[in-house]
Order: C-alpha cells, then structure tokens, then sequence
C-alpha cells in the first residue's frame, strides 16, 4: 500500500479514536457543572455524591482525552511534515493557541475538580469545575478554528519564499481575525459543541435510567434525569439548527462536499430534489434504491423551492470527493439525529407528566442513546473530513485572487516510508485497543457501584477530617484508618 | 520590532516552553522511575503516586504547547524534526499514554495483579520516556542525516548512536535524581528514609554521568563550543550549571530539601541554556552538507504570525503562571491520601 493511503487510515483511525473522548467531556462537562451548580444552590448532598460521581467518571475520560490527544499534535510533524511546512503559519498559531488559552486551563483546575474535594471550599471547587468546562470549550473552538480554516481559508496569502535555493510555496497570515473568523468556524463551532452537549446529556441521562430500570440510586437517578433530559432536548433542537446553518453555506464554499453528501451526480435546471436513503455509485454516478423528496435540496439550500443545487459533474473529476461515505455518514447523521431529538422531548414530556418509569422502553432508549450520540458526533466528522478530499488546505479566492490549495497527496512527510506508517499503524492499534477494552471495562465498573450513598459519602468525609487532624498533631505516615492497613497487607 | 528581534524572541520562548516542560515533567517523570524501588507497600505506592496526581497532566500540557509553539514559529523545524525521529517519537507517545493510563486506572480496581500491572507499565513508560527525550536532545546536538529540502537521510539506528544513548542515561540520571528531591520534600517517616538513602547514590550516578557527557561532547560535538569560544560570557552558564550541580549535596547536607529541589531545577535549566547555546543559531544541523541545515531564519514563520503569537504568549502566560501558581499552592504539604486520591 502507497504511504499517502497509509497516513490517512493511520491518522482517521487515531483522530476517531480520539474524538471518542473529547466530545463526552466537554459534555459531561457540562453535566457536572450543572449539578456542582445545584448542590451550591440547594446544598442537598444528593447534588453532591452526584457531582462527585460524575467526576469520577470525567476523570477517567478525560485522561484518555488527554493521552490521545498528543499523538493528534505530533502527528502532524511526523506524519504530514510536507503539510506543516505548508501552513505552520497559520495552522500552527491556532494550535498554540489551544495549548496557551486551553490545555492549561484545562489541565491546572482539573487538579482541583478531581483532587480538591476535601481541600477547597465547596464555591472554589464549582468555579474549578466551570474552569474546566470552559478550558475544554476553548479547546473546542481552537481545534475547530484549525479545521475550519482548512475547508473555508481565509486571512492568508501565499508567499514565496526562497529555501536552499529553491522557491517554496507557504500559506502565510495576513488578518488573524478573518483566519480565525473564517466562513464556516462559527456555524461549525456551534454544532460541534451542541454536538458535545447532546452526548454528555444523553450519557447522563443513560446511567440515570439504567439506575431507575434496576431500582436503584432512585434519588441520584431522579436528580440527573431533571438536569439530563431538558439538556437533551434542548441541544439535540440546537443540533439541528446549527447543522442546517453549516450545510447551508456549504453550497457557496464546498460545493463538491455538499453535492457528495447527497450524491447528487447531475445538474439540471429542475429544482432539487432530497435523497432520504440510498446506495450511491460513483463509478456510474448513479444512486440505487432511493427515495426522494421533490424540491426539497432546493429549498434546505437556498429557502426557495425553485432554484437548482450543483452537482458533481460541475466539478473537475479529479477534485470530486468520494461519495459513498460522506453520503452515508451525513445521513446516518441525521437520522440519529432526528431520533435522538424525538426520543428526548417524549422522554421530557413523560417526565412532566410523571409517568417515564413506567414506560420502560423509553427509558431502554435512553439507556442506549449515547452510543447513538456517539456514532453522530463520528459520523459528522467523517463526512466533514472526507467531504473535503483531494483537498487537505480547500483552494478559496481571497480578495478576487484564485490562491490554490494543497492536496492530501501533497502534504505527506517527504521522508516517511511505507514501512514506518504500518508499524505505527500496528503499535497504535494494539495498544488503542487494550485502551478501549479497559476503558469500557473501568467505565463498568463505576457505574455497576454507583455514586456513593449520601451517609457513606458524609462518613467518608469525616473519617478523613480526622485523620488529617491526627496527623496535622504530629502522628506520622503510618497513622491510616483500620480499612486501609487491610489494603497495605495484600 | 525587527524581524530578527521577534525570531530571537521566538527561540527564547520555545526553550523557556522546553524547559518549563523538562522541570515540571522531570520530577513526576523521576518518581515514576523511581517508585518501584522506594515504595514497598501499596499504602506507600499510592502515597508516592499521588504526590504527582494533581501535578502531572499540566506539567505535561508544556510539551504539548512547546510542540504547538514550535509548529507555529518554527514550522520547517517541527516538520523536519518529528518527521525524522519518526519511530522514536511515536514511541515517546506510547510512554506518554502508557504513564497517563497507568496512573489513572490503577486504583480503579481492588486486585493486587491490576495493580502491578500499572506499577510496572508505570515504571517502563517513564523510564523510556526518559531515555527518549535525552536520545533526541543527544541527535540534535550532534547533528542528523539531513538531505536537500530538510529530508531526513538515516534511520532510527542512526539515532541510536553510543552519543545520544550516553545524553538519554544523563537526563534519565537527572529526572531521576530531580523526582527524588520531590518525593522527599512530599513524603515522611520511613518512605521518606528510604528515599533520602536513594538521593545520594543517585546524585553520584548523575554527577559521574555529566562529566562522561561534558567530556563525549567536547571530542565527539566541536562545533557544540563554537559560542562559547566567540563570546566569553557564555561561560558563566557552564559555570552556573557546576555550581548548581555542587550545591544539590550541599543543600541536603543543610537539610534544606526544598533548596535542593531549587537546585537541581537550576541545573536542568543550566543545561537546556548550553544546549541552547551549543545549537544556536540552527535547529537540526545537517552531517551531509551545513547548506541542508534547519536553521533560525529558514525555519521561521512569517513577521505576522510572530508577532500576533507573541500577543497571543503576553495575554496567555501570566493566566497560565497564575494559576498553575494556585493549583502548587493548594496541593502544597506532605501528599496525603484523601477520599479523591488516585
């Protein structure tokens, strides 16, 4: 297999794996925050073993987050040099600036949030927490920046430079703003997040009916279920907004994306009619099986039900995209989107009407729904990222200039063999999936012991005030509660 | 403010980001070096692990930003260096998840076997992390395979030279000894006597380490003094390092632990500034021909970026010294285990 087909499943595989982490924590984030917020209000300690719980489980995620992550940052180095000389101008400011304005942010309150529950006061600790969210938000908006600069650029021009004698083409910075404002950051921006914030109220909301399913933790349960599902609701409705509003600018910035994702292969002067299901073939530019809505692409596209959407055939064949996965992944997208939208707000209105437990397979789908969040979150990603091929930086015209574009075959690691790419692919694969089975396994194993009681949280707490006391009048090391010398003797 | 300016400016900061990494993530790098042979029971293993646990992540949030800092200011720098220690850096990333994941999970399940499982990962990924980065200071220095258009000519057994091994023993001896000074500021009691028993010994091993290195460099590196020969001055880091290295016994003579910590923080800095000075003004210098060297000003981003990085650094490190200011105050003290310990 060729290099440039090796990078990009090493670099799809490890970006997926990834993207399973930081949508869950951003929105879980959230989650926490929101019942840190009730306990603060209410100081009912149910709030607080709940907020305690969900710590638990954020640190968990978030360091697998944190470990993937790094490799996404050096990756672009090892793997694709030829592309970061390209545009480490522009691209490489948005990632400092997610490590400057974020990671730390992020990484300093974290400390707090996990191991500052005993050491902090409970006001500090929810302002720790809101810290954290709010890093992780910002890390958001810089990596989606990056992204977004890649599919809409902006606030750049092309330079010369003369290296070693030769002339070597760079994207370089000449208005931050308009880079970081780029045509398409903000509407990707805003349904990324509600992405993350649907996830993170369906994970929520999960736990909670598997608990009421089983009877048990019924307060805790009851508790997230009335911060859970209003979330849900109110994120997936948001979702599909935003979603529309990205979609809807792709037709003057990507139109080959666009035209891919609903495989739609010939122009007419017909209006546009939506694809609901199909088999696309690119070969024969021909779609199986499918079922239409007369005018509807025309008038999710333009808001009319007259004009016609372009198709791939106006674009030049060697810059078309593939088309069978950004259109299925853009469909599988919606349609668990539009589920998730349907099963939150019945799951809100049974709640209002006080009779959710007794429609158990209501609370099944809860119970389901974050694996439905998840493959969403991937889904979109997937048709965004193939969407774009040949293209890594899109060609865009700046100031009536044409500039042109780097494509994904360009922007490998000039001196990175076959070989290389497939041992990273194995070792990467190998211990990625030790991770995800442990981390399932981990991930079990908290919710099968539940938040602690609230008596067993407030007898946890006072035995370790008086420790701390003990010692604090001189006792040393040695001096821990009778259940912890059992553990020294194993 | 000159081009030329904003480049020094930017080298400046890329080692302060380096070093900042090498300080903070040396000592939590030496304690998990270290643990297996200080900690004997699992009450004393969590102690030592969670003298790091709050600490950890955001010291090593330094190297991500140092990565994401040289890709902005220096982007031919990035791209010819991780493209080149290819095999060595995703290697360097597997210790790095390996330590992340093993400090998380291990308290997670009450069997004695998952323990050890994590305690021996924990041991291996921070011991070859180790040896990593000071194998990829110890090429740099020495120079690399570098072709035409920064492409790297060799292979990781190139890298793996009797010179750059000799650099990895030195900073694994260093991180080592540093997260030593750490875990007896942050234990009591017996844990603590047996780390102090360790400071010594390792002290010599480091000491021992750094004139093999200081010698291997002078024959193996010429062009490693060529600033120092040009201009004098520069030798009152050498000299600075010396005595840094010199006051670490002395300051635990005085039992002055936290002056000690000082101190050999102090000689990783010494150190990072001669390897500043012994590079400068290149990045990665070519053995085929100086012509393909990763230099300052062919490795550089445009004036623009620079400058709006540089706005980005004044707003940002302040809050980032701030609080990480805050957090080391919060968890200050003996570590002690809590009901939010790992």
């Amino acid at each position: 297999m060729d290099v440039e087909l090796l990078s990009r499943l090493q670099f799809a595989g490890t970006i997926m794996f990834h993207y399973l982490f930081p949508p869950l924590s951003i929105g879980l984030g959230l989650q926490l925050f929101l019942c840190e917020l009730a306990f603060n209000w209410t100081k009912n300690p149910v709030w607080e073993s709940a907020a305690r719980f969900w710590t638990r489980v954020f640190a968990v995620n978030f360091a697998l987050g944190v470990a993937t992550g790094i490799v996404m940052e050096f990756e672009f180095g090892t793997n694709w040099a030829a592309y970061s000389r390209f545009v480490g101008d522009v691209f490489g400011s948005a990632l400092a600036a997610e490590g400057i304005f974020a990671f730390f942010l992020e990484s300093g309150f974290l400390a707090v949030l996990v191991f500052g529950w005993d050491r902090v006061g409970p006001r500090f600790h929810l302002f720790s927490t809101a810290m954290v969210f709010l890093g992780s938000v910002f890390s958001a908006v810089w990596i989606v920046v990056a992204n977004s600069w890649q599919q809409t650029p902006a606030g750049y021009e092309i330079v010369w430079n003369e290296i070693q004698g030769k002339q070597v083409p760079r994207a370089e910075v000449t208005d931050f703003w308009a880079m970081v404002f780029n045509p398409s950051s903000v509407d990707r921006l805003t349904h990324t997040l509600m992405g993350a914030f649907v996830l993170g109220a369906f994970f929520v909301a999960s736990v909670s009916a598997y608990y009421l399913l089983k009877n048990r933790h019924r307060d805790f349960a009851k508790k997230c279920l009335a911060i859970s599902l209003p979330s849900a609701l109110l994120f997936s409705f948001l979702s599909a907004i935003t979603g529309h509003d990205s979609a809807q600018k792709l037709v003057e910035t990507q139109p080959a994306k666009l035209a891919a994702m609903e495989a739609h292969f010939h122009s007419s002067d017909e209006p546009t009619g939506l694809t609901l299901f199909g088999w696309p073939d690119a070969q024969q530019e021909e779609i199986y099986f499918d079922v239409k809505v007369p005018r509807l692409l025309s008038f999710m596209v333009y808001n009319d039900l007259e004009t016609p959407v372009p198709a791939l055939d106006q674009i030049p064949a060697d810059e078309r995209p593939p088309v069978w996965i950004p259109f299925q992944m853009f469909h599988l997208m919606v349609g668990l989107g539009t589920a998730m939208l349907a099963l939150a707000a019945l799951a809100v209105f049974l709640r209002y009407k006080g009779s959710l437990e007794s429609w158990r397979w209501v609370l099944w789908g809860l119970v389901f729904s974050p694996v439905a969040a998840m493959v969403a979150n991937q889904a979109g990603w997937i048709t965004a990222e193939v969407g774009r091929q040949p293209w890594i930086v899109y060609p865009s015209v700046q100031g009536g200039v044409e500039m042109m574009g780097l494509r994904t075959s360009d922007g490998l690691s000039e001196s990175v063999v076959a070989s290389q790419v497939v041992s990273s692919i194995i070792m990467f694969g190998i211990i990625y999936s030790l991770l995800f089975a442990i981390w399932i396994f981990v991930l079990n194993a908290k919710i099968k012991h539940g938040p602690d009681s609230v008596e067993e949280m407030q007898r946890l707490k006072a035995e370790h005030r008086d420790e701390s006391m003990r010692e604090s009048i001189g006792h040393s090391g040695r001096s821990f509660g009778g259940s912890m010398m059992e553990d020294a003797g194993e | 403010m000159s081009y030329e300016l904003l480049t020094l400016i930017w080298f400046l900061l890329i080692g302060v980001l380096l070093i900042g990494y090498t300080i903070l993530d040396g000592f939590d790098l030496g304690v998990g070096i270290l643990h297996p042979f200080v900690a004997k029971s699992d009450i004393e293993r969590r102690l030592v692990i969670n003298s790091i646990g709050p600490l950890w992540d955001g010291n090593e949030v330094w190297l991500v930003t140092f990565g994401g800092a040289l890709f902005a200011a220096f982007p031919n720098a990035y791209a010819t260096v991780f493209s080149s220690f290819y095999e060595a850096f995703h290697l360097l990333l597997a210790c790095l998840i390996g330590r992340a994941v093993s400090l998380e999970f291990r308290s997670k399940v009450h069997s004695p076997k998952w323990k050890t499982y994590w305690d021996v990962s924990f041991f291996l990924s921070s011991l070859l992390a180790s040896v990593l980065l000071g194998v990829a200071g110890g090429n740099v220095l020495a120079g690399m395979k570098l072709g035409p258009d920064f492409h790297y000519n060799g292979s990781l057994l190139d890298q793996l030279t009797w010179y750059p091994l000799l650099v990895g023993l030195l900073t694994t001896s260093l991180f080592a000894l540093h997260g030593a000074i750490y875990l007896y500021m942050k234990t009591e009691g017996d844990l603590q006597r047996r780390v102090e028993a360790n400071i010594l010994k390792l002290f010599f091993v480091f000491a021992a380490m750094y004139v093999i290195v200081t010698v291997a460099t002078i024959l193996h590196v010429p062009h490693a003094t060529d600033n120092l020969k040009d201009y004098p001055w520069l030798w009152i880091v050498p000299i600075a390092n010396a005595l840094a290295v010199l006051n670490i016994p002395r300051a635990m003579h005085l039992g002055r632990p936290g002056y000690a910590f000082f101190s050999s923080a102090m000689v990783i800095l010494a150190l990072a500034l001669l390897f500043a000075v012994a590079i400068f003004p290149n990045f990665v210098i070519s053995n085929i021909d100086p012509a393909f060297t990763v230099t300052l000003e062919n490795a550089r981003s445009s004036p623009a970026t620079l400058k709006n990085m540089l706005i980005i650094a004044v707003v940002g490190i302040p809050c980032v010294l701030s609080y990480t200011v805050v957090i080391y105050w919060i968890f200050r003290g003996k570590v002690k285990l809590d009901s939010a310990s790992y």
